[in-house]
C-alpha cells in the first residue's frame, strides 16, 4: 500500500456544499422483506432480458427470472423467495414517468435461498468466469447501470491498471463511503479478484479527501498489498466522473466514444467490485444495494435494500420528509432527477433518494438573458464553452451545438450551478441531445426503410425476368418428357428461392 | 489619379485571384444531387408525393419537374431541407398531397386476416409477413407506416396505429419559462 | 417549472450581484476623482443612473418584459456610471442625458436588450457624444481649483459660462498632440503636469477596484493584464524610437482612462469575447488600436473607437479561439 500526492487537476469543477455528514452518523441498516416486490426488467444500459418465469411460478431466493439477452444486457434474479404474482408494465423510477415491464413477487417471507454456487475461477479459467458473471446481474452500481461482465475483458485490449473509483462526487451521497467503512475487507478481496481477472498489473483507489474514516480503513486494510495503492483526490465536483477520475490519477484524457480500456485501464465502482467478489466467492447474484436516504428526511442514512422494494418502505423507515412537499429526487442534486412518483420500486441504479428540500424544488429567481460571462466555461469540467452550446441548443441548430462537442458534455451540471443569470442551461442540452438521438434513429429506420424498397423492386425486377423466361421455355416445350423435366426444374427453382430468402434473413 | 486607378486594377486582380482559387481548392464535391435528395426524404415509400416512391420524387425534384413541398411525412422539417439543399424559396407543404400525421405502424387483426396475400404485394418495404391462406403479420421494426396496405385488403382487417411514448423513445421537452410576460417560449 | 431538473442545487449569484460588485469596486477610481475634479462628477452620476433607470423602465414596459426582474439586475446603472466617470466633471446635465440615452436606447435595447448588445453600451454613448459636442467632451478643469458645490451645479445647470473659462486643461495627450501639430518641438509639460498627476491617481483608484474584482472572480487576469502590457509594450517602442514626439508609457497607462478601460470597460462580458484566448485577443487589439487614435488619429481618446471597433470582431474571436475540449488534443 501506498499513498500517492501528485494529481493531476482538471479545468473546472465546482466546489458544492457536499453535506455528506448528516447520512453518514449511523452504520448501513437492513430494509426488511416486503410483501409484494415489483422488479422491473430494464434496470441496465442495453437489451431487455429474456423473461424465464411465468404468472403463478415459485421462485427462491437468487433464481433466475430473466436472462441476458445478447451480451449488451444483464439478468434478472429473484431477490426473495415467494411466487410470481404477475408479469406487467409497472411504473419505474424514469424521468420520463412511463411505466415498463416488470415481475411482482409475492414473498413468503422465508427468503430461501437456491443452491448458491460459488465459481471457481482459477480452475474454470478466466474467459468461463467472465461469461458466468453475465448471469450474475451485475451493473455499475454507480448509477451508470452498464453490465459489469462487458468491462472485465476482451482479448483485444490489454488492461495494465484498475482503478477503483470511490471518489463519491455528488453531495448527499454516501454509500460507497459507508461501504468502504464496514466492509473494507471485501472490497480488498474484490480488488484482488478483479485484477486478476482483467491481467491487471496493479489497482489504484481514487478517493476524495473528505472521507477520513474509509480513507483509514482503506489504508488499515491494504497494509501487505503491494499492487494496491491510494489517491486521495481533492473534493471538487465532478471528480468521480470516470473520465475526469483516470485523469486526476494518470493524467489521461480520454475523449469521448474511447474507452478508458483502450489505454490499458480499467474502472470499477466501490460496490461494484463487492457485488463481483460475493458472486464468484459465494455465487450470491445482484439482489440488493446500499441506498442512501438524505436531505430534507428526518433520519438519514444508508440501507442495505433488496431490489423491488418499495420506495415507500424506504421513506417510511427513514421516517418521512422533515418538512412534507412529497417531492423526491433520485441520484444526488447535481445529476439526479425527480421522481415523477414514488410508487416506483428500488432498482440498481438507485445509488441515492434524496427527500427534496424546499429550495431545490420550489420555483426560483427566473432566469434572465445570458449576459456571456463565461462562468460557466470556467466551471465545466470538459472545457466545452456552454454559453455556446445553449444558444445553439435554444435556437435548435443542432449541427451547431453538435460542432461545439455536445455529445461531451457530461450533464454534470456544474455550469448550471454557476451561472448568474439562472439559465437551466442542462435541460437545453438534455434536450438537444434527445432530439439529435431521435433524428438518428429515424435516420437510421430511414435507411433500412431505403435498402428494403430497394432489395423489393429488385426483387419484383427478377421475378418479372424469370416469369418471361419460363413462359417463352414452356411455349417451346411440347413433349411428355420434358414436361416431368419442366416439373424438376420448378422444384430447383422452388428450392433455389428458398435459399435466397434464407440467405437474406442471414445476411440481415 | 493613375496611381489610384493602377492600385484598383491591382486590388481587383489580387481578390479575384484568390476568389479563383478559393472556389478550385475549397470545391465541395458532393454525391449526385438525386441522393442527396433521398437523402433527406423520409423513406416512407408511401406515394403521397404522386410518385411511386421516395427515389423517383428524388429525381423529379432534381430534375426539376416536382416541387419541394409534395413529401407530408417530412412534414415542414424536410420541405425546410429540402429548400435549403436546393437554393429555393421554402413553401409551405402543399396539402392537396396530405397532411403530416404522427408516425404510426400497421397492424393486422390476425381473427380477421383471411391470409389474401394482397398487402404483401402492395407493401414497398416487404414489411408483412405470410403465405397463401395462412394470417399474415406485421414486422413492426420494419414497417414505415406508408398505408399503401390498407385499400388492397378485402376484410379491412389493417388498421394504422400511432406509435406512443415509451420508455424507449422518449424525450426530454424544451424548457419552457417566460423571459416576458408575453411569450412563453423563447426564441 | 424550469428547475424540475438537476442540477437542483446552485450557487447563490445573480447578475445582480455582480454588478452591486462592479459598482462597489468604482468607489475608489470615484472618490479620488471627485477630489481631483470636483462634485460636478457626483451630478453627473446621478444624472445617468437617473437617465438610465427611467429609459430603461420605459423601455421594459413597451417590450412588455418583466420590470422587476430586469431593473434589478443593475446593468443599466453600471453602464450609465461607466458613462458618467468618464465624461469630463464640467459637462452641463443635456450632455449626460444624451449620452446616456444613447446608451440605454440605442446601444442596449434597440439590439436586444441585456445580453444581445453588440457593441460596449457606455462607449458607444461616448463616442456619439466625442463626435457630437467634442468641444465639451476635452475640456477638464484644472484639478484642485476648486470650485464650490454651487458653482458645479451652475454648471451642471446651465453649461460653462464664458467667465469661468480659462481654468480649464486639455489633456496630456491632447495637448501634446495639438503641440506638435503646431510644430512646437521642445514641449512644455508644466501645463498639464498636475492633471497628469491627478489622473494617475484616478488611475490608482480603478486599480485597487479592478483588483477587488479579480479577486471576486468577476473578472479574469486576461483582459486588463494584456491590455495593460500590450500598451506599455506598443508605447515603449515608439517611445524608444523618439523620446520628444512619443510620450513615455507610463502616461499613457496612467492617463486618459486606460486603467478604467483595462478593468471596467472592456471586461463588460456582454459584448467581449468569451475564450481565454479570445480575451487576449481582444484586448491587444484595443491595446493597440487605442494607441494608434491616440497618437495618430483625429481624436484625443481612443478608448471608445478603438472598443467599438474590437466589439465587431468578437464573434469572429469566440469562433476561432475555442478551447480544446477534454480529450480533443
Ligand atoms: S454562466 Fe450563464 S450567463 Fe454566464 S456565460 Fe454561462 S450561460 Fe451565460
Ligand atoms: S453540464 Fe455539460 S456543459 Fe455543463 S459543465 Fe457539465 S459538461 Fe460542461
Ligand atoms: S405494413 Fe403496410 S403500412 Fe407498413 S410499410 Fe408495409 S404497406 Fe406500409
Amino acid at each position: 500500500m501506498k499513498i500517492i500526492e501528485n494529481i493531476f487537476k482538471f479545468n473546472g469543477g465546482v466546489k458544492a456544499q457536499t453535506r455528506k455528514s448528516i447520512s453518514t452518523k449511523v452504520g448501513i441498516q437492513k430494509i426488511g422483506i416486503p410483501k409484494y416486490l415489483k422488479i422491473p426488467l430494464r434496470q441496465h444500459i442495453g437489451n431487455l432480458p429474456k423473461l424465464k418465469v411465468k404468472e403463478g411460478d415459485v421462485v427462491l431466493k437468487g433464481q433466475l427470472i430473466a436472462e441476458a439477452d445478447g451480451s449488451v444486457s444483464a439478468a434478472i434474479h429473484a431477490p426473495t423467495s415467494g411466487k410470481i404474482k404477475s408479469i406487467e408494465k409497472i411504473l419505474l423510477p424514469h424521468p420520463s414517468g412511463l411505466p415498463d415491464y416488470g415481475v411482482i413477487i409475492e414473498s413468503d417471507m422465508k427468503d430461501k435461498w437456491i443452491k448458491k454456487i460459488p465459481i471457481n475461477w482459477a480452475k474454470i479459467g478466466v474467459e468461463a468466469t467472465i461469461k458466468a458473471l453475465q448471469n450474475s446481474g451485475i451493473v455499475g452500481l454507480g448509477g451508470a447501470a452498464f453490465p459489469s461482465h462487458l468491462k472485465m475483458g476482451s482479448k483485444a485490449t490489454k488492461i495494465n491498471t484498475l482503478i477503483v473509483n470511490a471518489a463519491e462526487c455528488e453531495p448527499y451521497i454516501t454509500c460507497d463511503d459507508m461501504v468502504m467503512r464496514e466492509r473494507s475487507e471485501d472490497l480488498i478481496n474484490g480488488i484482488e479478484l478483479v485484477e486478476s481477472l482483467l491481467g491487471a498489473k496493479n489497482t489504484i483507489i481514487g478517493i476524495e479527501d473528505n472521507k477520513p474514516e474509509a480513507l483509514s480503513q482503506l489504508q488499515f486494510h491494504t497494509k501487505s498489498h503491494k499492487n494496491i495503492s491510494i489517491k486521495v483526490v481533492p473534493t471538487i465536483y465532478p471528480s468521480g466522473d470516470a473520465k475526469r477520475l483516470i485523469f486526476l490519477i494518470n493524467g489521461i484524457k480520454i475523449p469521448k466514444g474511447k474507452r478508458s480500456s483502450e489505454y490499458g485501464i480499467q474502472m470499477f465502482n466501490v460496490a461494484t467490485i463487492i457485488a463481483i467478489y460475493r458472486y464468484i466467492s459465494f455465487g450470491e447474484p445482484s439482489l440488493s444495494r446500499i441506498t442512501t436516504i438524505s436531505g430534507n428526511i428526518t433520519k438519514p442514512q444508508n440501507y442495505e435494500v433488496l431490489f423491488g422494494t418499495p420506495l415507500k418502505a424506504l421513506i417510511n423507515q427513514s421516517g418521512g420528509q422533515k418538512i412534507k412537499n412529497d417531492n423526491f429526487i433520485m441520484g444526488g442534486p447535481m445529476m439526479g432527477f425527480k421522481l415523477p412518483s414514488i410508487d416506483v420500486p428500488v432498482t440498481k441504479a438507485m445509488n441515492c433518494v434524496l427527500g427534496a428540500e424546499p429550495e431545490m424544488i420550489e420555483d426560483k429567481k427566473e432566469p434572465l438573458p445570458c449576459i456571456r460571462c463565461a462562468k460557466c466555461a470556467e466551471a465545466c469540467p470538459v472545457s466545452l464553452q456552454p454559453q455556446e452550446l445553449y444558444w445553439f441548443s435554444k435556437s435548435d441548430q443542432f449541427e451547431k451545438a453538435q460542432e461545439y462537442k455536445l455529445f461531451d458534455c457530461i450533464e454534470c451540471g456544474c455550469c448550471s450551478y454557476v451561472c448568474p443569470s439562472n439559465i437551466p442551461l442542462v435541460q437545453f442540452y438534455r434536450y438537444a441531445k434527445s432530439e439529435l438521438i431521435s433524428e438518428f434513429r429515424a435516420q437510421e429506420e430511414a435507411d433500412v426503410a431505403r435498402e428494403r424498397n430497394e432489395f423489393r423492386i429488385m426483387r419484383l425486377e427478377r421475378e418479372r425476368q424469370e416469369r418471361a423466361e419460363r413462359n417463352a421455355k414452356r411455349r417451346a416445350q411440347s413433349s411428355k418428357e420434358e414436361k416431368s423435366k419442366l416439373i424438376d426444374e420448378k422444384r430447383a427453382a422452388i428450392s433455389a428461392a428458398m435459399d435466397r430468402i434464407k440467405e437474406y434473413e442471414k445476411k440481415k | 489619379m493613375l496611381i489610384a486607378i493602377l492600385v484598383l486594377i491591382l486590388l481587383a486582380l489580387i481578390i479575384g485571384l484568390v476568389l479563383g482559387f478559393s472556389s478550385i481548392k475549397f470545391k465541395v464535391k458532393g454525391d449526385p444531387i438525386v441522393e442527396k435528395i433521398d437523402a433527406i426524404l423520409p423513406q416512407t415509400q408511401c406515394g403521397q408525393c404522386s410518385y411511386p416512391g421516395c427515389k423517383p420524387y428524388a429525381k423529379a425534384i432534381a430534375s426539376g419537374e416536382a416541387d419541394i413541398n409534395q413529401c407530408p411525412p417530412g412534414g415542414e422539417d424536410g420541405v425546410k431541407a429540402l429548400a435549403e439543399l436546393m437554393g429555393v424559396e421554402y413553401k409551405p407543404l402543399d396539402e392537396s398531397h396530405g397532411i403530416t400525421k404522427p408516425k404510426s405502424v400497421a397492424f393486422i387483426d390476425e381473427d380477421t386476416c383471411i391470409g389474401c396475400t394482397l398487402c404483401i404485394q402492395a407493401c414497398p418495404v416487404d414489411a408483412i409477413l405470410g403465405a397463401a391462406k395462412q394470417m399474415h403479420t406485421i414486422i413492426e421494426k420494419e414497417c414505415t407506416g406508408c398505408e399503401l396496405c390498407l385499400p388492397p385488403c378485402p376484410v379491412d382487417c389493417i388498421t394504422m396505429e400511432v406509435i406512443e411514448e415509451n420508455a424507449e423513445n422518449w424525450k426530454w421537452k424544451y424548457p419552457v419559462y417566460s423571459l416576458s410576460k408575453k411569450t412563453a417560449k423563447v426564441q | 417549472m424550469f428547475n424540475q431538473q438537476s442540477p437542483f442545487i446552485q450557487k447563490t449569484s445573480s447578475v445582480t450581484q455582480v454588478m452591486l460588485l462592479v459598482m462597489l469596486a468604482l468607489i475608489p477610481g470615484i472618490l479620488v476623482y471627485v477630489y481631483y475634479f470636483g462634485f460636478g462628477v457626483l451630478f453627473n452620476l446621478s444624472a445617468a443612473i437617473i437617465t438610465a433607470l427611467v429609459s430603461e423602465f420605459i423601455i421594459l414596459k413597451m417590450r412588455g418584459l418583466s420590470v422587476k426582474n430586469y431593473i434589478t439586475d443593475g446593468s443599466a446603472i453600471v453602464a450609465a456610471s461607466l458613462l458618467a466617470i468618464s465624461i469630463p466633471s464640467i459637462a452641463p446635465w443635456w450632455i449626460i442625458v444624451i449620452g446616456t440615452l444613447f446608451t440605454i436606447v440605442i446601444a442596449k435595447h434597440l439590439y436586444g436588450g441585456l445580453g444581445s448588445n453588440l457593441f460596449n453600451p457606455a462607449m458607444v454613448g461616448y463616442a456619439a457624444l466625442l463626435i457630437s459636442f467634442p468641444a465639451i467632451m476635452t475640456k477638464w478643469p484644472q484639478p484642485i481649483e476648486y470650485l464650490s458645490i454651487h458653482e458645479h451645479l451652475n454648471i451642471f445647470l446651465y453649461g460653462l459660462k464664458e467667465k469661468v473659462d480659462g481654468f480649464t486643461s486639455a489633456t496630456p495627450l491632447d495637448f501634446i498632440k495639438t503641440q506638435l501639430f503646431l510644430g512646437n518641438k521642445v514641449i512644455d509639460t508644466s501645463s498639464y503636469q498636475s492633471y497628469a498627476d491627478a489622473t494617475k491617481i484616478i488611475g490608482i483608484g480603478y486599480l485597487l477596484g479592478g483588483i477587488f474584482l479579480w479577486y471576486k472572480k468577476i473578472i479574469t487576469w486576461h483582459l486588463p493584464i494584456t491590455f495593460i502590457i500590450s500598451l506599455f509594450v506598443i508605447a515603449s517602442i515608439f517611445w524608444l524610437i523618439d523620446p520628444i514626439q512619443f510620450q513615455n508609457p507610463m502616461t499613457h497607462i496612467l492617463s486618459g482612462g486606460s486603467l478604467l478601460c483595462a478593468f471596467f470597460i472592456i471586461t463588460d462580458p456582454v459584448s467581449g469575447p468569451t475564450t481565454p484566448k479570445g480575451k487576449i485577443i481582444f484586448a491587444l487589439g484595443v491595446a493597440v488600436l487605442v494607441y494608434l487614435i491616440r497618437v495618430f488619429g483625429g481624436y484625443p481618446e481612443g478608448i471608445a473607437f478603438a472598443v467599438i471597433f474590437m466589439n465587431i470582431c468578437v464573434p469572429l474571436i469566440d469562433k476561432y479561439s475555442q478551447p480544446k475540449v477534454f480529450g480533443h488534443d
